[in-house]
Parts: structure tokens; C-alpha cells; sequence
């Protein structure tokens, strides 16, 4: 059994009385312990398959199709409260933007102490020892001092660790970031991806990391899944994706990874742009900037093809060959 | 906070002595004056002459603010023209009439108002909503005098519940006090309403779902405290206001006040009553922004930071 499995998973909206469908076609799993990347330009869909996991898009009155398994459970068909008793106890979520992602007006250690307390009964004197340790834990300099200070206060690294903070103190199984670094600076995201990986490793969390950043997935993560235009396009091994790219997309997206020694002015990038929700091409969401693209591509979706074990891809170029 | 309470009191001197030169050259850019209302027609010019010496009126006009305001700050508000008697007097005398009304109304407008725009910012688009939003769109829009005649109608004259009008009484105070605070209830209820929809699209919301709390246990909580802020601004404004605000009610239900008061004197030039009354009036203006901005202090700690 796997520890989460999503299985065609989609996502609609109603905007203006029409429905859109911003996700559709997502399946991936992974096994406890592991961590998961996954890459996509802004609005691949990333972040609402984060939201969909946690269930945060059913109340933003998304209407979700497929299924989620988390430990054999089907998140899909539970209540909205029997999710917010796993939401913050089993399944942590690290929202997009720290900065703003705290209660402006509540002491931040108070915040930690909230999400600790929704789920687990202890007192409040016991629950602070607890949240001061989380944060000392997390490298916060002088946790007592943090413990008592406003978020405007704190450095955006900081808040960041706070952030995270308020999604493990409860000792989650899933940990899901979205994007958790992109708000940051550079020499900040190192602390804060080597702060993942210790993490994990040492509660054994597994954890679910969106990004767009190729270099932080080929860092800390286990398995990989490229999205694009909404679609899941890849999914497999770090070792797989890095050194075999599959998909036309996840090949284009690797070349436009600059080295040093490359030639100026040789830097490349993805011909044409990424359609937005609503007005995406038929057939394959990628095949008007698919220099592989032929009539089936155009007419047709690919589905996701096993095409070596836990390596799949959603591509005409693979059928047949099999 | 406390640095930012002594900065904010310095303030009020400034303030007090641009606002009391307004306030003194604002009645003397009105034509006539009290001696035409002492006099009445026929009279002799220099019964005129005397009288206006007797009051000061023949000096210049910086020097009788000079006088006036020397004598503020002693405590005297000088005598009133018309009614002979200290103008410090009168107005002591109508405070407590105008305060027990303006506080009674703030009350029903906040409690009202805060629960309106609560329950309907929660039940968006719901029939909860419609409901209490045409309540706050009525309390807003209902000119105050013709809704306290209709209450007075109902409430005294077919009912019997509430005296028609006076002030003797707990009785006396409910109709007027409802008519006022339903006008405010509307103001603030609606305002409650904006502030919170708009909080429950900022980005902590997403965690604090993310937290696993329910939505009551956050509004209560988070959402609602974040959208305060607006809201006491309106507190100060309505603070300030309910001095002076009300004196269409205090004419519908002739009770006495500091707005009945003002009126009659303007209407007889009585300058000194005029003059130190629209002076408590705006100082209470100004008091009530004073709460407001210790409000904001001790609801936002970014505020309070700005003056650490």
C-alpha cells in the first residue's frame, strides 16, 4: 500500500458560470519516508494539487474528481471535519508565502501553540516547552525571545522557520510545502532546504515539495513529477528525470538550466508561453510548443504510460515502443 | 505605548488652540449679533452703545479671543447674554442629558452593528445575509427624526410602553437611544462586514485552515480581530459624535442637551454659549480620535511599534 496515491485527480472551478478546469489528470504516489518534488512554471497547477491534498480547494469551491489515498484512507469522501482533524495533526501544509502568512496581530509563538493545541491536549504551560524546543530545533536564535515577538518583527527567514514550526510541532506524516523557499533569499533557502532535508530524515516525515526550482528538487528529493498546463507530464525517479529526461517538456525545461563553461549567449529557453486555465490547447496541453508534435497530439490527450517501473509519462512519442 | 499615549496627548494642545480660534471667529461671520436679540426692534442706538461695551463686543477681534480664551483656561466661560446665568453652568447642566444618550446609542450601534456585520460576513451570500445587510442599508438611510417619530408612534402613542418625550426617566432614554444607535448600528455593520470578507482573503487564512481550526473558532479568533481595525475607526468618529450628533432627537423627544442647547443660543446669537459649546463639541471630536488612535495601539502591535 502506498502512503499517499493520487489517482487522476482533477479540479473544477465555476468562474462566471462557466466550469474551468485548472488540474486534471494528476497521479503520482510515494512511500512513507520519501520526498516528492514537484516542478512546474507558475500556474502548472502545483499549488492546487498542494490545496487538493490538504483539502483547502474544496472550500475555495473546487469540485474535486479522482481520488486521494493517504494510508489507504480516501481523503476525498471524508467530512470537512473529520479533515480538519487530519489537516495540522497528520497532513501539514506549508503555505507559498511566509511573509504573510502569519496572524499579524498574535504573538508568533502563540500561533505555534494554536496548532499544537487544535490537535493534541496538553496545557498551555506544557505546550510552550514544546513549541520553544520545535523551535530551537529549527535553528531559531534565542526561541524565547522569537516566542514572544510579532511577526512583523521577524526576519522573512524567520517567519519562514515559524512557518514550519506550526506544520511540525504536531509530528505530521505528510509535510506538503508549496513552494516554501521562493519567497526568500538565496542564502536563506539554503538554511531552509537543508532544514527539509533534516527534517524529514529525522522525524521521518515524508514530505511533498512543490518548486520551481530544478536545482533545490535535484537536492533533497526522492521522486519527481513535472507538470504542465494543469497536466502531469512525467513522474519517476530523480535519478530517471536528471539523467533521462522523457517528455519533450521536462527535456526543455533541463536545457534551460545554465551552466558555467557554456557558451554566452547560449542559454535557452522554452519556445512560445505556458496557455492559461480556460483556453488550453486541445489534445497534448504542450504540442503547440512540442517540436515532436504530430496529428494525434494535436487531437488527443496522452495518458500517463508506465514505461519502466514507477517511471511514467504522458507522451505519443512512448506508445509503441513499449 | 505608553511614549506613544504622552506624544499623542502633547497633540491635543496644538490642536485645541487652532480649533478654538475657529470656533471663536465662526459665529462672528454670521450676521447679527446678541444685542439685536436683547434689543428687539424700535430700540435706541445708544442703548446699543452701551450694551455693546458692556460685553466686550466694541474691542477687536483678537482681543476679545485673547480675553475669552484667557478666561477658558481659568475655568469661566463667561455669562450668557440672553439667559444671565454662566455659561459653565448650562453646560454642566446638559452634559449628563447628551452623554446618557450618546453612550446608550453607541451601545446599541456597536453591539448591533458588530453582530450584523459579523453573521452576515460569515454566511456570505445567504439569506442571513440579505437580511442583516437591508436592516444596516435601513438604519443607514432612515433620516433619524421621522424613525424616531414612527418608534414614537408605535412605542408611545398605540402602545403606551415609552413616555412620548422628557428625560426623567430609564423609559424616557430607550426610544431616542434607539433611534440614534440604529443609524450607527447600519454605518457599522456594514463596515464589520467589508473588513472581514476582506480579511478571509488574506493569506494567513489558508494556514490557519491549514492549522485544522474550524471556521467559527476562526473568525472568533483571528478574522475578526484583524478586521477591527477599521471598525474603531468609526468608534472614534462616533465617539466624538454622539455629543453633538443627536440634536434632531433631542428636538423630536424635547430633551434637554448640549445640541438643544447650541441651537437655541445660535438662533439668539448668544455668542459665549455658542462659542464654548462648539468648543466642548469639537474638543469631544477630537477626544474620541484620541481613543481611537490608543485603540489601534493596543488592538495592532505594528502600531505600536511605529512609536516605540
Amino acid at each position: 500500500m502506498s502512503f499517499l496515491k493520487v489517482k487522476d485527480l482533477q479540479v473544477e472551478f465555476r468562474v462566471d458560470k462557466k466550469m474551468i478546469k485548472p488540474i486534471e489528470g494528476v497521479s503520482f504516489q510515494m512511500q512513507k519516508g520519501e520526498v516528492l518534488g514537484m516542478v512546474g512554471e507558475t500556474g502548472s497547477g502545483k499549488s492546487l494539487t498542494a490545496h487538493a491534498i490538504v483539502g483547502l480547494s474544496t472550500l475555495a469551491g473546487g469540485v474535486i474528481g479522482g481520488s486521494i489515498k493517504f494510508e489507504g484512507q480516501d481523503l476525498l469522501s471524508l467530512s470537512e471535519k473529520e479533515m480538519q482533524s487530519i489537516r495540522g495533526a497528520q497532513i501539514a501544509f506549508i503555505p507559498q508565502n511566509p511573509m504573510t502568512s502569519l496572524d499579524p496581530v498574535y504573538r508568533v509563538g502563540d500561533q505555534i501553540i494554536e496548532a499544537l493545541r487544535q490537535h493534541v491536549k496538553i496545557s498551555k504551560r506544557e505546550a510552550k516547552l514544546q513549541v520553544i524546543e520545535v523551535m530551537a530545533r529549527l535553528n531559531i536564535p534565542n526561541p524565547e525571545r522569537v516566542f514572544h515577538q510579532y511577526p512583523h518583527q521577524l526576519s522573512g527567514g524567520l517567519k519562514q522557520r515559524i512557518v514550519i514550526a506550526i506544520g511540525v510541532c504536531t509530528n505530521p506524516k505528510l509535510l506538503v510545502a508549496d513552494e516554501p523557499t521562493t519567497a526568500l533569499d538565496v542564502t536563506v533557502q539554503a538554511q531552509i532546504i537543508r532544514l527539509f532535508k533534516e527534517m524529514t530524515v529525522e522525524r521521518g516525515i515524508s514530505l511533498f515539495l512543490i518548486t520551481h526550482d530544478l536545482g533545490v528538487i535535484a537536492q533533497v528529493c526522492d521522486k519527481v513529477a513535472v507538470m504542465y498546463a494543469g497536466n502531469m507530464v512525467e513522474f519517476g525517479s530523480i535519478e530517471a528525470l536528471f539523467k533521462n529526461p522523457r517528455h519533450p517538456y521536462t527535456k526543455a525545461l533541463l536545457d534551460c538550466i545554465p551552466t558555467i563553461g557554456m557558451a554566452k549567449g547560449s542559454l535557452s529557453a522554452i519556445y512560445g508561453s505556458v496557455p492559461s486555465s480556460g483556453v488550453y490547447p486541445s489534445g497534448c496541453r504542450y504540442h503547440p510548443r512540442c517540436p515532436y508534435a504530430d496529428e494525434q497530439c494535436r487531437k488527443t490527450m496522452p495518458p500517463l504510460l508506465e514505461v519502466e517501473v514507477e517511471n511514467w509519462v504522458a507522451c505519443y512519442k512512448y506508445y509503441g515502443k513499449k | 505605548m505608553w511614549t506613544y499615549i504622552i506624544r499623542r496627548t502633547l497633540l491635543l494642545i496644538p490642536i485645541f488652540l487652532i480649533i478654538s480660534v475657529v470656533v471663536f471667529s465662526l459665529i462672528h461671520m454670521v450676521p447679527g449679533d446678541p444685542i439685536d436679540s436683547l434689543l428687539g426692534p424700535g430700540s435706541i442706538a445708544s442703548d446699543r452703545v452701551e450694551l455693546t461695551k458692556l460685553y466686550g463686543l466694541d474691542k477687536s477681534l483678537p482681543v476679545q479671543y485673547v480675553v475669552w480664551m484667557k478666561n477658558i483656561l481659568n475655568g469661566d466661560m463667561g455669562q450668557s447674554i440672553i439667559e444671565k446665568q454662566p455659561v459653565l453652568d448650562m453646560i454642566l447642566y446638559n452634559t449628563p442629558f447628551t452623554l446618557r444618550l450618546g453612550l446608550a446609542s453607541l451601545v446599541i450601534s456597536f453591539v448591533l452593528g458588530i453582530f450584523l456585520g459579523v453573521i452576515s460576513a460569515a454566511a456570505k451570500n445567504t439569506f442571513i445575509d440579505y437580511i442583516s445587510m437591508i436592516i444596516a442599508l435601513l438604519g443607514v438611510t432612515v433620516p433619524a427624526f421621522w424613525l424616531g417619530l414612527i418608534l414614537m408612534l408605535i412605542f408611545s402613542v398605540m402602545l403606551g410602553w415609552f413616555p412620548v418625550s422628557g428625560s426623567g426617566s430609564f423609559q424616557a432614554l430607550v426610544l431616542p437611544a434607539i433611534t440614534v444607535g440604529l443609524g450607527g448600528a447600519g454605518l457599522i455593520a456594514r463596515i464589520t462586514r467589508v473588513s472581514m470578507l476582506e480579511m478571509f482573503n488574506k493569506d494567513f487564512v489558508l494556514l490557519l485552515y491549514a492549522k485544522g481550526l474550524s471556521k467559527p473558532a476562526m473568525i472568533v479568533k483571528h478574522i475578526f480581530r484583524n478586521a477591527l481595525m477599521p471598525v474603531i475607526t468609526i468608534i472614534g468618529l462616533r465617539l466624538g459624535w454622539i455629543m453633538g450628533g443627536a440634536v434632531t432627537i433631542e428636538i423630536v423627544f424635547s430633551r434637554p442637551g448640549i445640541g438643544n442647547m447650541l441651537l437655541s443660543a445660535l438662533y439668539r446669537r448668544d455668542y459665549p454659549v455658542v462659542q464654548a459649546s462648539l468648543l466642548v463639541l469639537t474638543m469631544a471630536v477630537i477626544i474620541g480620535a484620541f481613543i481611537a488612535d490608543i485603540l489601534y495601539a493596543y488592538a495592532d502591535p505594528r502600531v505600536r511599534d511605529l512609536y516605540k
